[in-house]
């Protein structure tokens, strides 16, 4: 038994080195392959930093960014306010809406530096834990979410929505395009319609924002 | 994303000369179709120039009884538009039926114009394309091309432009109006401003180099039912498999362009006359010469059935 366990170590000892011999050749291989030198030489570029100005939560943040930056990594990773998310990075999913100067917008499909002197609202800029906006109040007891992760971009969209709503801003579902747009349950999910909920807390969702919709009209 | 410089233009002159003296210079305006590309070095600027200060955000009566949208009005803004959704309803609707809320606060006249291909192929960069790589081929004919043209397609290129609102602008007869880096001015048709992809698919305007769009102008309104009629896999948020963008008049006469099926928004007004002989008739001349891939065939009575289906609705 003993000899028979040592020889499946040992075998599996040889294809551990033999995996590392690998991992070491492979990287030396295509480092001599000219294309992948010549990929190597164009890679560093120095980051271009720019200044700007921005008005978050009420609160003025002066920052010096690569002016790669977007807005939500602006957001997330240098004024360490995580509460909006990064899904696809894209403008896809809707989970880094954000508010800026009163409209709603994907965070991670804008520069930083676009926006100086803007007026940004985050879910932290809505409400606290000690005082929540009525939207996250509304939010939390119709259960508007599973894992939570698209909520925070969901809540400033419906806010926004409801905004767009009072302002008589038509939608795609309007039947009138010149009267008033009404505070149906087609309309809100339609204009809700760039935030996506994988839990598929939808239905909840649309609760959730029609009792606030009811309150403030 | 790769590194650039960037830098806020003060008039469409100062912006148009910066890009003709920087060969990597991309105009920036809402961003979200070029900042998505940038992301995955589809396109890969040296130099932004952010014309979101230029004073191109106004929507105005014209003396001839149009209007001059400005080239940086957002597309939330123009669908909203009184005068947009009294005189204009298609442009309103075409646009209310693209991409989402959030989009549409950023999004700008003139970008939507400018907007690049959906096409898979297009955006993965481990796949052949001659859009982004000249040359390179077409991974999309013989691949999963359902979403793909049928019309104005060549042996290059099958991608679809991609917008709701150049449909109903095409429909509309807009004029783009630009500055070039020599500080002149033109107006160019909408039929002329998009090219076809012939042998050459990543020339996508007749822009020059530096050119910049400035303004959309509509001749006065000409009446009739509006309708924007998209058909697409989701009830919201998707691009359309196909569009119908029509006016219809009282006598039975009108407009019609299609979104979808082709390169740029498709209208062919010879078409138009068969428009009292109902759909078919229409059809056949909209999509005379149509080169279908057996994934995207179905597209052709897909056209048929929803334009069958708008002028049901114009006469109702």
């Amino acid at each position: 038994m003993k000899d028979s366990s040592d020889g499946i170590n040992e075998s599996r000892r040889d294809v551990l080195i033999l995996g590392r011999d690998l991992l070491v050749a492979v990287p030396v291989a295509t480092m001599t392959a000219p294309s992948m030198l010549g990929a190597q030489t164009s890679v560093p570029e120095p980051p271009v930093r720019s200044k700007v100005s921005l008005k978050v939560n009420g609160e003025v943040r002066e920052l010096e960014l690569d002016t790669r930056t977007t807005l939500l990594d602006a957001l997330r990773e240098h004024l360490n306010l995580t509460g909006t998310k990064k899904g696809c990075d894209h403008g896809q999913c809707g989970a880094c809406t954000v508010i800026v100067d009163g409209r709603r917008i994907n965070s991670c499909l804008t520069l930083a530096v676009m926006h100086e002197g803007a007026s940004v609202t985050t879910i932290e800029g809505l409400g606290t834990p000690d005082k929540l906006h009525p939207m996250q109040a509304a939010f939390v007891k119709h259960d508007g979410y599973q894992c939570g992760y698209c909520t925070p971009g969901q809540i400033c969209s419906a806010v926004a929505v409801l905004d767009e709503i009072k302002h008589g801003m038509p939608s795609h579902v309007s039947a009138d395009l010149t009267a008033q747009p009404q505070l149906t349950a087609a309309e809100l999910r339609e204009r809700m319609s760039g935030n996506i909920c994988r839990c598929g807390a939808y239905s909840n969702i649309a609760d959730a924002i029609t009792e606030v919709a009811g309150r403030s009209a | 994303m790769k590194a650039f410089t960037y830098e806020r233009a003060k008039t469409p002159a100062e912006a148009a000369a910066s890009a003709s003296r920087n060969p990597g210079a991309k105009f920036i305006a809402g961003g979200t179709n070029l900042l998505d590309l940038m992301k995955l070095e589809i396109e890969t600027p040296t130099h932004l120039i952010d014309v979101n200060g230029l004073a191109l955000d106004k929507i105005e009566s014209t003396p001839d009884g149009g209007l001059r949208i400005g080239a940086l009005v957002r597309n939330s803004d123009l669908a909203a538009d009184q005068r947009v959704r009294r005189d204009y309803g298609l442009l309103s609707r075409a646009l209310l039926a693209g991409a989402s809320g959030q989009l549409r606060n950023k999004a700008t006249t003139a970008g939507n114009l400018l907007q690049r291909t959906r096409c898979p192929y297009f955006y993965d960069t481990n796949q052949p394309c001659n859009k982004r790589l000249p040359g390179s081929g077409c991974a999309a004919m013989g691949g999963f091309s359902r979403q793909h043209a049928v019309v104005g397609v060549s042996d290059a290129c099958i991608a679809t432009h991609p917008s709701d609102m150049a449909v109903a602008m095409r429909a509309l007869d807009a004029k783009i109006e630009t500055v070039r880096p020599d500080g002149s001015v033109r107006s160019i048709p909408i039929a002329e401003f998009h090219r076809l992809p012939g042998a050459t698919p990543h020339l996508e305007t007749v822009l020059v180099r530096g050119e910049l769009i400035t303004a959309v102008t509509l001749p006065k309104p000409v009446g009739g039912t509006h309708i924007y009629q998209k058909v697409r896999d989701r009830a919201s948020y998707a691009f359309a498999l196909v569009s119908v963008g029509a006016i219809v008049q009282r006598d039975g006469s009108g407009r019609v362009a299609l979104g979808g099926v082709a390169p740029r928004p498709w209208r062919v007004e010879a078409a138009e006359a068969e428009m009292p002989h109902g759909a078919k008739a229409v059809t056949d001349r909209l999509l005379a010469g149509a080169k279908t891939t057996h994934e995207n065939a179905f597209k052709v009575t897909l056209v048929q059935r929803t334009l069958s289906a708008v002028l049901a609705a114009a006469r109702s």
